[in-house]
């Protein structure tokens, strides 16, 4: 589905990825993780046309996508939920909702069926995106990207900050995308989280992929944890 | 904070009734006004066109523009070079005029649009500021600084002599309330959430798929248009055209029509306008340092009310107004 190889990207002159590999298949999760400064949101950014790919290439179903500007990257179906959840914060729910629905042009039945994953959202049409909480904030997050019917969801830390009913509700959203055919790309921090809801796991340390295991049978004291993540 | 106020859907039966109910005042004041106030009105409707098309740029888009003078007077110009070198009839003229505005401001765009922030202020008023020089450059054709008269006979419309008084409050009652209705549905339409996106954050929406340098530039060329439309109603309606309407004061007043009255509210525009032309016209008859008294008004603006006057009152007491 998604294939990265190779990519180099930074910000300006500095450079941050230095040829970095992954896939991304359908129904499956793949989960990376890294310290600070890895380089794991500069690669969605780069996935996402946010940055340029200065060498390497991005390939979304065998079409290379790395040459395209960053609105187009959305259409071709790749949604992206940004660290922070970025929403437009005056704006109500049901318009931030709007907002990704016409991307697509996807219309009413998309947007019942994220309302169904997210019931919440449909009780606080009305409400100004800002005035949620944080939790719902990232409901809605994943929702407006959702809007899009993405073959792709790139999730940058989505459990960030969260209570644990929300992390619990963010994991079983995550798992049904993947029951559903979506190709799940998590950025994580919680070993916890990961475990639960990847099928396998990258380390990219240095603007590499160190390793690349599966994590089924990975226990949480694993010592690629602590080798590449610090904990 | 106006996307908080609008609501999914079309126009909501609310909104719809305030804003008809102001265009049904403003039709049956003309029929108590006294002269004087009768000719302010028919040109606080047409500057607020103007600046209704300016807060579509900047309330509803986020585009700071120091260049609608540009707009306005490509409008105003079109219009009235249109009549006398051109001899098109007024009213085709005006549609000329109107046309002007929005190419004028689609040029304007496709290449400041380039730039953000300060630098697209910089590069919209170097824009207005050649277009002033090319109308005293022109004065041949212009007559530069002087301007020029339309008289009577070329400001006829469909039969109506637009210099008289009441067809005059007429046509620019007309060009209000059509401005105000389109104003509405382009709002409450699904470009104009895109266009409160790119207001928020264009980068957002960017990630979602929509283009931010279309976007605006569409939002620029609708913004244009209602600027063209204005300067080609100041032409017919008050038959002057000068060089004065392009400069750099005809590309501050909307922003301060639409700053006072509230940006991001449809009606915002025209009650910045009112206001503002009354406090110039009242406080200029009472001292020579009218600038003063206008100036200590907008800074009690900023500190009491940043969002405008609709603004606060939206902010307050009416969430649903668009």
């Amino acid at each position: 589905m998604l294939e990265i190889r190779g990519v180099r990207a930074g910000y300006g002159a500095v450079a941050v990825l230095h040829g970095i590999d992954l896939d991304a298949a359908a129904g499956q999760v793949s989960c990376i993780m890294g310290r600070n400064g890895a380089g794991k949101t500069t690669l969605l950014r780069a996935v996402m046309g946010l940055l340029p790919v200065t060498a390497g290439s991005v390939r979304l179903g065998g079409a290379p996508i790395h040459h395209l500007p960053a609105h187009e990257v959305p259409r071709r179906g790749i949604g992206y939920v940004p660290q922070g959840r970025r929403l437009f914060g005056p704006l109500t729910v049901a318009e931030n909702l709007e907002i990704g629905l016409m991307a697509r042009r996807r219309g009413a039945a998309v947007r019942d069926r994220v309302l169904g994953l997210f019931p919440r959202l449909a009780e606080r049409l009305g409400q100004a995106a800002a005035t949620l909480s944080g939790g719902e904030q990232q409901m809605l997050a994943i929702g407006r990207a959702l809007c899009l019917e993405p073959a792709v969801l790139l999730l940058d830390e989505p459990t960030e900050g969260l209570q644990p009913s929300m992390v619990a509700l963010i994991r079983d959203t995550v798992a049904r995308l993947r029951a559903e055919g979506v190709a799940v790309v998590l950025v994580e921090q919680r070993v916890e989280t990961a475990l639960a809801v990847a099928d396998r796991l990258a380390f990219v340390t240095g603007g590499r992929v160190a390793e690349t295991v599966a994590a089924r049978g990975l226990a949480a004291d694993a010592p690629q944890f602590a080798a590449h993540v610090g904990v | 904070m106006t996307g908080a106020a609008t609501g999914a859907g079309g126009v909501g039966g609310r909104d719809l009734a305030l804003h008809l109910a102001v265009l049904a005042a403003l039709l049956a004041l003309q029929f108590v006004l006294p002269a004087y106030h009768h000719t302010n009105l028919a040109r606080i409707m047409v500057l607020a066109v103007f600046a209704m098309g300016y807060n579509i740029a900047f309330g509803y888009t986020g585009l700071l523009s120091l260049g609608h003078a540009l707009f306005f007077a490509a409008g105003l110009y079109a219009t009235g070079l249109g009549i006398v070198h051109g001899s098109l009839a007024p009213g085709i003229a005006a549609v000329a005029g109107l046309l002007a505005g929005g190419a004028a401001a689609a040029a304007v765009g496709l290449l400041a649009l380039r730039t953000a922030g300060v630098s697209f202020m910089i590069v919209t008023l170097m824009f207005a500021q050649a277009g002033f020089l090319v109308v005293l450059y022109f004065g041949g054709w212009t007559r530069g600084d002087e301007g020029f008269v339309l008289q009577g006979a070329q400001r006829l419309v469909f039969g109506l002599d637009l210099s008289q008084p009441g067809p005059r409050y007429g046509a620019a009652l007309a060009l209000f309330a059509a401005a105000v209705l389109v104003n509405l549905v382009l709002v409450r339409s699904r470009f104009g959430r895109v266009m409160l996106a790119m207001r928020e954050n264009a980068e957002r929406a960017r990630m979602l798929g929509y283009d931010p340098f279309a976007v605006k530039l569409v939002a620029l060329a609708v913004s244009g248009l209602y600027a063209g439309a204005a300067g080609a109603a100041y032409a017919l309606l008050f038959g002057y055209v000068g060089a004065s309407f392009a400069s750099i004061q005809y590309s501050i007043l909307p922003l301060l029509y639409v700053l006072l009255g509230g940006a991001g509210v449809v009606l915002g525009p025209f009650l910045g306008a009112l206001v503002m032309f009354y406090l110039i016209d009242l406080s200029s008859s009472l001292t020579s340092a009218h600038l003063m008294v206008v100036g200590a008004a907008l800074l009690a603006l900023v500190l009491f009310a940043p969002q405008g006057i609709l603004g606060t009152l939206r902010a307050r007491l009416l969430p649903w107004l668009a």
